[in-house]
């Protein structure tokens, strides 16, 4: 894992995993500028989910509350 | 209440509507957790368990398959689901349309909306008290927050709470012991809510009875019974779920005034202060029926008994929750279970956290210093949804 709070390191990206989201919305409330939820209260993510480098604490806060693992970052290209 | 026998082992004669149990579960269930991690008990007709680690009553709650919702609440007597309460009471695959068409009204954005009305009701509860001195912060507020709320949701009178919480102590508490008092509760809503529908006819309108009226799966509407059951189910699971978690939430931050004094000097703490009450004081514990033969952390569970799915338990479990008994308001990494796990996942969590967070935030900008007025004097709800029924606070 790279160092995301320094941005030197590469971009990370979260999404989520749509059959594991249960409508807790805790990213949502967590990191609101990278999810959103739906009319049915689904979490998806902003955009493509390349998260700012500003956001990366924030992001990684959204996966540590996510009562179903739903909620993923990973290293971009 | 009938004398009841006393509990001579948790591990092998829990009984979850015992006062010590409802007093203070925590020490029972470390106990449980480390030589019994799924307990038993014959009190309960066909028997019951009690999983108290995190794993296991996540692995129930995601299991289907073997466990059914069509009983949801462990009682001396099992109760013939005659009046279901689709969708808590429903398994896959009704269960998904039977939750579709309530996700929308309790959605973050139509949540949002209730939060300035629900903050003016929590100032004019503060009002009513705040020149005495005192007050009891159960029944002088906690309980007036969501009932009033899911009450004006509903499009029902907000100023006949005593009669809603009457019924859900019928069907949650005392139908525990005595299933005549289930029914009559099951009995007295449903015809309220035919009463309700009623009055309504086909006008239109914006409440949640209107709502589940015009609901229509394939084209067609839903069969009354439904409705009503649905909507016995809102007001249920509506009030004193959110009423337990406001008021023992309260009596934390009376027993220990520096984290209110914390909450006080740094507000934006709320945002994880909410999930840590949360998560050390969730109310609700759920069950499920054994469907299908199934071994649960090296216990076998047959058809027919019952398991207590403890989400507070759940969430006191130290291998997932460092420091589990401790309540650190600035908890950054937190999977608890208050609202459970999986596909009957609260659908009311939203209105929940906006009620728990308003009424502590507008209770401490008035009331930042308070402290109980006899620790002794605090009483508990028994069995399914856990809070404080009585309790005094001097300020």
């Amino acid at each position: 894992m790279g160092t995301p709070s320094s941005g030197t390191s590469k971009t990370l990206r979260v999404r989520i995993e749509s059959e594991l989201c249960q409508g807790h919305n805790r990213c949502c409330a967590v990191a609101p500028e990278l999810f959103e939820a739906d009319e049915l209260g689904n979490a998806h993510v902003k955009g493509d989910g390349t998260v700012p480098p500003a956001l990366a604490a924030k992001a990684r806060l959204a996966v540590k509350n996510c009562p179903e693992h739903a909620v993923r970052v990973a290293e971009a290209d | 209440m009938s004398a009841k026998k006393p509990v001579s082992d948790w591990a092998t004669d829990f009984d979850h509507t015992d006062p010590v149990w409802n007093n203070d579960p925590y020490p029972i269930w470390d106990d449980l957790r480390k030589r019994c991690p799924v307990a038993h008990s014959e009190r309960f007709e066909d028997g019951a368990f009690f999983p108290s680690r995190f794993a296991d009553v996540r692995d129930i709650a995601y299991d289907t398959e073997h466990f059914s919702s069509r009983r949801v609440i462990v009682r001396e007597k099992k109760f013939d689901p005659v009046m279901p309460s689709p969708p808590i009471t429903s398994d896959p695959p009704e269960h998904r349309p039977a939750r579709m068409p309530l996700l929308p009204a309790f959605n973050p954005k139509a949540i949002e909306k209730l939060t300035p009305g629900t903050r003016a009701l929590c100032n004019r509860l503060i009002d009513a008290f705040i020149a005495e001195g005192s007050c009891d912060a159960a029944t002088d507020y906690a309980q007036h927050i969501p009932t009033r709320v899911i009450a004006n949701m509903l499009g029902v009178d907000e100023e006949d709470g005593d009669r809603y919480r009457r019924w859900i102590k019928l069907a949650l508490e005392e139908g525990i012991h005595d299933n005549a008092k289930t029914m009559q509760s099951l009995k007295e809503m449903s015809a309220y809510f035919a009463e309700e529908l009623a009055k309504r006819g086909n006008k239109p309108g914006d409440d949640l009875i209107s709502f589940m009226r015009d609901q229509r799966v394939d084209g067609q509407p839903l069969a009354p019974e439904k409705v009503i059951g649905t909507l016995r189910l809102l007001m249920i699971a509506g009030i004193d779920t959110t009423w337990s978690a406001i008021g023992a939430s309260l009596w934390h931050l009376a027993k220990n005034p520096q984290d209110a004094a914390r909450l006080v000097a740094n507000p934006s703490l709320m945002d994880t202060a909410v999930e840590e009450l949360l998560r050390a004081y969730a109310p609700v514990t759920m069950a499920r029926e054994v469907v299908k033969d199934v071994t649960i952390n090296g216990c076998p569970m047959k058809p027919g008994a019952m398991v207590l799915l403890s989400f507070p338990a759940a969430n006191r479990d130290p291998e997932v929750f460092p420091d589990a008994n401790k309540v650190l308001l600035d908890r950054q990494e937190n999977r608890h279970a208050a609202f459970g796990l999986g596909i009957h996942r609260c659908v009311g969590s939203n209105l929940a956290r906006m009620e728990l967070r308003v009424a502590i935030e507008e209770w401490l900008k008035r009331i930042p210093v308070f402290r109980l007025e006899d620790p002794s004097g605090v009483t508990w709800s028994e069995g399914t949804v856990r809070g404080p029924r009585a309790l005094r606070v001097v300020f």
